[in-house]
């Protein structure tokens, strides 16, 4: 018997019973619409992972201010200056993986252009910042150390900024006011996009760090020589670790931080920033996975119920397919055929649906989710295989019977 | 004559019931000519499905001999009795047994398609089969749509779709009235002419005497074994 004849044989008798074929099937549509949403969740966290580490640098770290544990309660991350534009010089001078740090401090405030206005973050930067983030200009130039230095009223500014304030006009060479103080564009930068959770990095306006402490951001967290982070990049990506350890050494030394003491400082390398990010997703993905294997296991153990529903109720026509000259064989292939045509309908379906609700889900939540052919193709795997496996032991039954008995049953 | 299509030595089937062994057949020993036309006749559980099925290779013997087409069979194993069930013998059944959602047609493919013919081809003689015992008229219907004449036509087109040198039939007309059942006969001595060995089971003499031989089965023996000089003809107008 072909495996034409044994399908469409196969078919015959599903289409036969369609109600039962439908509510069979329904355990592996659930299975494998999981299966594909779970996919589509993990390949669009896997891509944004690689989007992130592609637009922010696979060996970059930042170090933040550290936990103070003042008056009993742990505030938050970054609250207790600590980090100081002498630690990014050393740590730049010290580690010699390290090939550029560079100190930041951060807030936001209004920029105003002729009558618009815009509300932005303003980050004084550290020469060797944009370096540091592999970020390069659209047009004009960056920082020169004098204006570094003498903490000239200049300002670089990402896309959004541009296009909000400028639409369209060429942004280099025009006075902007930042909270009341008038600063000369001297470039803009290429667009870097949003990051997965939204943010959009292009808004945003770059000053000398000198001047955005001295004239802009005063107050808060930028008195005296403190800063809000060191952006450090290695010289690769196999340093990140062994750079984020001699960082570690060279800030807890500068600090004079006992070896019992926790750090006052925090660094983390995108990976991790992007880790805590997927989290959620992979607790959805995790959930999914898990209603994807009980759903294929309780679809299977239904088709195998129906298939041996199935061989017992054609225990006559088993007999006579075996008394025209069936091999066991063939009706083994026949069952198994079924039964893998009976799952592969409902992987079918389910990728229909799972497809349909992925592209949904991702409409509606704004993830970043894929269905990848590859998802596909694993879940027509999936239900094969779970057709297969469970159609076997009917099959099986079926290829044992004794022609005679099978002949003569009611 | 002596071109046995069938010969068996001592040929005997005992089942095991529980602790207790019920010999169905006691040692059979017969050879039946090729292009014979037997009937097997005997009393309710005298043996002669139980020969039938060890004739037609469903079944193997508990001890003794049986060698079919010069071809010793007793020791084969069940797909090589498949495959010899599938080149050399048609069954036909007293409740037909035709695939319910299968046409005339793709139940009369049915041994080729375990014979491996071509698509084609399969088509060609299955309608030809169909043709013989006229129903090409009706080989796009399905079981439900026939008489039970008809689905016994159907099924005795199946059983020689495969050029059979052997048609075995246990009861072929227990359930059909006596003129359909006469019908059913005339095929029977029909396809006996082309060549075909015809062996059936039946219980009544009307059946019977459109044989050339009868044999009688009585506790798992043979008992007699007789000639019919002049055979019955079957000719359904006649009736
Ligand atoms: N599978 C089996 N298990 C046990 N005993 C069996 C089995 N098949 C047949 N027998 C026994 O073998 C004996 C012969 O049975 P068989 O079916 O050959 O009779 P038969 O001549 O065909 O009868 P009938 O005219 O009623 O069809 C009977 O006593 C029966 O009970
Ligand atoms: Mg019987």
């Amino acid at each position: 018997m072909t495996l034409l004849d044994s399908l469409l044989s196969a078919l015959d008798s599903l289409r036969a019973n369609m109600l039962r074929t439908a509510l069979t099937t329904l355990g592996i549509v659930i299975g494998v619409a999981a299966v594909i949403a779970m996919v589509a969740i993990g390949v669009g966290a896997e891509r944004r992972m690689q989007d992130l580490i592609r637009g922010l640098g696979a060996n970059v770290m930042v170090v933040i201010n550290g936990t103070s544990i003042g008056g009993g309660a742990r505030r938050g991350a970054g609250t207790r200056p600590a980090l100081t534009m002498n630690d990014a010089v050393a740590l730049e001078r010290q580690v010699p993986s390290i090939q550029v740090a560079a100190g930041a401090v951060g807030g936001t405030g209004q920029v105003i252009y002729g009558n618009t206005n815009w509300f932005t973050r303003i980050e004084g930067v550290s020469n060797g910042y944009l370096e540091s983030r592999d970020w390069s200009l659209a047009s004009g130039r960056g920082f020169s150390g004098a204006e570094e230095r003498s903490a000239g009223k200049v300002a670089v500014i990402g896309q959004t900024v541009a296009e909000k304030l400028f639409e369209g006009g060429d942004p280099v060479g025009r006075t902007v006011r930042i909270m009341r103080v008038p600063f000369t564009v001297i470039g803009t930068l290429h667009a870097k996009g949003q990051t997965p959770w939204g943010r959009d990095l292009d808004d945003v306006i770059f000053l000398p760090l000198t001047t955005a402490k001295k004239r802009v951001l005063g107050g808060r967290a930028v008195r005296g020589d403190y800063l809000d982070s060191i952006t450090v990049k290695a010289r690769s990506a196999e340093l990140v670790e062994q750079t984020e350890e001699e960082v570690t050494e060279v800030l807890r030394q500068r600090h004079r931080i006992r070896p019992d003491n926790p750090d006052d400082f925090i660094v983390r390398n995108i990976a991790q920033i992007v880790e805590a990010r997927a989290e959620s997703q992979r607790t959805m993905a995790f959930l999914l996975a898990s209603v994807a294997g009980v759903s294929l296991l309780v679809g299977g153990i239904g088709i195998m119920n129906i298939m041996l529903v199935s061989v017992t109720e054609r225990t006559r026509e088993i007999g006579l397919r075996m008394a025209v000259g069936a091999a066991r064989r063939d009706i083994m292939v026949q069952f198994v055929i079924e039964a893998v045509a009976l799952s592969l309908i409902g992987g079918l379906i389910g990728i229909a649906l799972g497809a349909g609700g992925t592209l949904l889900a991702a409409e509606v939540a704004g993830w970043q989710m894929v269905v990848a052919p590859s998802a596909i193709a694993l879940a027509v795997g999936f239900s094969g295989a779970v057709g297969v496996f469970f159609g076997w032991y009917p099959a099986l039954k079926a290829s044992r019977l004794d022609p005679i008995e099978a002949l003569r049953h009611e | 004559m002596s071109d046995p299509i069938i010969v068996t030595r001592s040929l005997a089937r005992d089942y095991r019931v529980g602790t207790q062994v019920v010999h169905a057949l006691l040692g059979l020993d017969v050879a039946i000519e090729r292009g014979d036309f037997v009937a097997i006749m005997g009393p309710s559980g005298s043996g002669k499905s139980t020969s039938m099925h060890l004739l037609g290779c469903l079944d193997t013997p508990s001890s003794g001999t049986y060698l079919l087409d010069g071809e010793d069979v007793s020791g084969l194993d069940r797909d090589a009795l498949s495959s010899l069930r599938n080149r050399k013998i048609g069954f036909v059944f007293q409740s037909f047994n035709l695939l319910p959602r299968a046409t005339a047609q793709r139940n009369v493919e049915l041994p080729l398609i375990y014979g491996r013919v071509p698509r084609a081809e399969r088509r060609r003689r299955a309608a030809e089969a169909l043709a013989a015992v006229g129903l090409a008229d009706r080989a796009h219907h399905l079981p439900t749509q026939l008489s039970g004449g008809q689905m016994q036509r159907v099924a005795i087109a199946r059983a020689l779709v495969n050029d059979p040198v052997l048609i075995l039939a246990d009861e072929p007309t227990g359930a059909l009235d006596t003129r359909t059942g006469t019908e059913i006969m005339e095929l029977f001595q029909r396809l006996n002419r082309s060549g075909i060995t015809v062996i059936l089971v039946t219980h009544e003499a009307e059946v019977a005497r459109f044989a050339r031989r009868v044999l009688h089965f009585r506790d798992g023996a043979l008992v007699t074994d007789q000639l019919n000089v002049a055979p019955a003809r079957a000719e359904a107008g006649a009736e």
